[in-house]
């Protein structure tokens, strides 16, 4: 059997006891991390948006519509895919992102989706974006653009919103 | 290699803390026990700071500061317990993982704790990250900006989850409520893990020692109320923390997720997990075949049952028509062929007449008959005065082979009525049992079964005849090889200075057992 536990022990025992926790609890905050270096400030850019599957559509043939029961005849039949999504993000005339999104879901049957950081130095920036969701036409559907002061760690969020005209800034 | 290097280190370590806590109390040796200890403290506080928070999004930041700070006397001191035996917590358990791989009880048929183990680990950090979810300060932003990044880059999700936390406008109840109810449903599962984790060992120590437990929960008091936990500064979607405070313990990761690609986090997290889970197999354990019963010589008294320490043996309804109720069977996937149980049945007598010299439960690779050979081959090696024949622990300071040295998977193997054959067949002047550590067995009860079977408080006793004088126990970690010789060689020159033992009855050479196993005399 081990030895009884004697008053030394205590003593000893709660001394080391005390040191490792009290050392716990300062690491449980201590030292800081710096997730953003000073005066920074991040940009994120994120939207989900499918671009435009309209220029697949095509109309249904009349055998195609015999073979449809009555209740699910339509005029149209439209890919379920979507098309690709363009992006584009200029920050004081210099191209930062330009991508092209490929549709989600396993069979590419889901909006695009992006989400992206952009770490800047706080300041006066001009930025301008771009997207093209239309394979039908050339070049880029929406482009939008703004100014803004960013403050050292303020977040600064681009998103598109359509029915908003385009890219939102704040 | 890398494994007896920190089987020694830890050795060393827990010497040294053995100087401080006294071997009874050492927490190395009670790392499995204190996490459940902490466990509870966590889920106690956790309940209670559960009625003063307040868990919609918008307002829960109040409501931890109103607790921390109003009512930093009662709640306060709930929450600095939350937090830092979550800490401890772990802390215990890394260092537990680290120890029982280092004693390599993980390897073999005794890898079900560790494989259930590595659930439980990272429930344990999910538990914990969740939490500080929930605060809803600057360090919850960091938190749920970097795990939803992190998420995102799975294909689970429709939508990226980051873009909740973008700006004050997208932030939503919805999110948080699932936080909050995943702080509770994960702690839950923690525990059922952690009962399945100690299920196939027999009595597991869930509560450390009284006084070790209460000088945990002392140290926890003291620095609650002298380092309070305490929020950082409200969150604000509108901004982004610069600089945060973070609990290395348990999002130490997070640092490293923030500068790595999701991609490669992924695939460590993943390839550490499978690791981990094949490490038991990583090489495999060559195991001898499990203990094997031969009913002609149970009675079904059940004391192999009670002893062994891996929950091996059931006792189950008689069989064989014997006129005893009961019998016992052996679960080969569990018995890790430690020899406990033959050195706990009553049938197993090296001073047996019988021509195989059989015992109730018994090892085959490594019967008793062969062990009462491999003595006596043992002690024809020691000459002079003051002959020591050691009984040693594979796993302990004894453990190489040697002259005069009988080396056993667990000393607990050798039934007492050995120790008393030694002796009163004169084999040797004095018997030393060199065990594992004092204050931990390798095979978990070895050494408290061998004390009370020589106290005479558990069966099988040691016979009183016995000199005990002639007896050396030693409870030595691997790292005190030296010792144990110089301990050894001590008690000889002690043996040599004693008159000889006069009660002597040596083994006839015609009788003595050869290796067919002839019969020997009896009692
Ligand atoms: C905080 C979480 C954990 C708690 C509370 C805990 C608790 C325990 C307890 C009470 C025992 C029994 C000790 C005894 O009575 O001999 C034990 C044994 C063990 N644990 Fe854990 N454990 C935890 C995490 C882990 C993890 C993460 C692993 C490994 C991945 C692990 C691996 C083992 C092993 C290998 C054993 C030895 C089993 C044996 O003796 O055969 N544990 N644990
Ligand atoms: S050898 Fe006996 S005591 Fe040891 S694990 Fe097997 S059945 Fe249990
Ligand atoms: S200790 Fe021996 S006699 Fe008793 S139940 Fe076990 S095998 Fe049978």
């Amino acid at each position: 059997m081990t030895r009884p536990a004697r008053y030394r022990d205590m003593v000893a025992g709660g001394i080391v006891t005390l040191a490792v926790t009290a050392g716990a609890a300062w690491l449980s905050a201590k030292p800081e991390w710096q997730s953003l270096e000073p005066g920074m400030a991040l940009v994120r850019i994120s939207f989900t948006h499918g671009g435009d599957r309209s220029g697949s559509c095509r109309p249904l043939t009349a055998e195609e519509l015999a073979t449809l029961p009555r209740n699910m005849q339509r005029k149209e039949i439209c890919d379920t895919h979507y098309p690709p999504v363009t992006v584009e993000l200029d920050v004081d005339g210099q191209t930062v992102l330009a991508r092209e999104l490929p549709p989600s879901g396993f069979n590419g049957t889901g909006p695009s989706r992006l989400y992206q950081r952009i770490e800047l130095p706080a300041g006066s920036h001009d930025f301008v974006a771009r997207l093209r969701d239309n394979p039908q036409t050339a070049g880029f559907d929406y482009e939008n653009r703004a100014q803004a002061d960013l403050v050292p760690g303020q977040s600064y969020v681009i998103e598109f919103k359509p029915a908003q005209g385009g890219f939102t800034f704040r | 290699m890398l494994r007896r290097l920190f089987n020694r280190g830890f050795d060393r370590v827990e010497r040294l803390l053995d100087g401080a806590f006294g071997p009874a109390w050492n927490p190395l040796a009670h790392l499995g026990s204190l996490g459940w200890l902490l466990f509870w403290v966590v889920a106690g506080t956790g309940l209670y700071l559960f009625i003063f928070f307040d868990t919609g999004v918008h307002a829960a930041y109040e409501s931890v500061q109103w607790l921390s700070e109003d009512h930093w006397y009662h709640a306060g001191v709930a929450r600095s317990f939350h937090r830092y035996a979550s800490d401890l917590m772990v802390l215990v358990m890394l260092i537990h993982i680290l120890r029982e791989w280092a004693m390599d009880r993980l390897r073999g048929r005794r890898w079900f704790s560790w494989v259930t183990g590595v659930p439980v680990l990272w429930f344990v950090y999910i538990s914990g990250i969740t939490g500080y979810w929930l605060v809803w300060d600057t360090l919850a932003q960091y938190v749920a900006t970097v795990s939803t990044e992190l998420l995102d880059a799975l294909p689970f999700f429709s939508e990226p989850i980051a873009r909740n936390f973008l700006s004050p406008e997208t932030l939503n109840s919805r999110f948080f409520t699932l936080m909050v109810f995943l702080h509770i449903a994960i702690p839950l599962m923690l525990l059922l893990m952690m009962w399945i984790h100690i299920q196939r060992i027999t009595d597991a120590r869930t509560n450390p020692p009284r006084g070790l437990g209460i000088m945990t929960l002392l140290a926890l008091l003291a620095v609650a109320l002298v380092m309070p936990a305490v929020s950082q500064g409200p969150a604000d979607l509108a901004t982004v923390p610069q600089r945060v405070g973070v609990d290395w313990f348990i999002l130490s990761l997070y640092p490293v997720i923030e500068s790595v690609p999701p991609g490669v986090i992924w695939t460590g997290a993943l390839v550490i997990t499978f690791l981990m889970i094949g490490l038991p197999w990583l090489p495999p354990r060559r195991e001898a075949p499990a203990a094997v019963v031969t009913l002609d010589h149970c009675n079904g008294c059940a004391r192999c049952v009670a002893d062994c320490p891996y929950a091996a043996i059931t006792l189950v309804a008689r069989s064989d028509g014997a006129p005893f109720t009961h019998e016992v069977v052996v679960n080969e996937d569990r018995c890790v062929s430690c020899g406990i149980c033959m050195g706990s049945c009553p049938s197993s007598t090296p001073f047996r007449r019988s021509e195989e010299l059989t015992t109730g439960i018994d090892l085959p690779s490594r019967p008793l008959s062969q062990l009462r050979l491999e003595v006596i081959e043992a002690a024809r090696s020691l000459t002079g005065e003051g002959r020591v024949l050691t009984l040693a622990c594979q796993h302990g300071s004894a453990g190489a082979e040697g002259p005069g040295r009988v080396v056993l998977p667990c000393v607990a193997m050798a039934p007492p009525s050995l120790i008393d054959y030694i002796i009163s067949r004169g084999l040797a002047d004095g018997v030393a049992i060199a065990g594992c550590s004092e204050r931990e067995c390798f095979n978990r009860y070895g050494q408290e079964w061998t004390e009370q079977r020589f106290a005479r408080q558990r069966d099988p006793y040691l016979r009183e005849r016995v000199p005990r004088e002639r007896l050396l126990l030693l409870w030595h970690g691997t790292s005190e090889a030296r010792r144990t010789l110089r301990e050894i060689a001590s008690f000889g020159a002690r043996l040599a200075a004693m008159p000889a033992y006069g009660k002597v009855r040596p083994i006839t050479e015609t009788r003595a057992p050869d290796r067919a196993g002839a019969p020997e005399a009896g009692t």
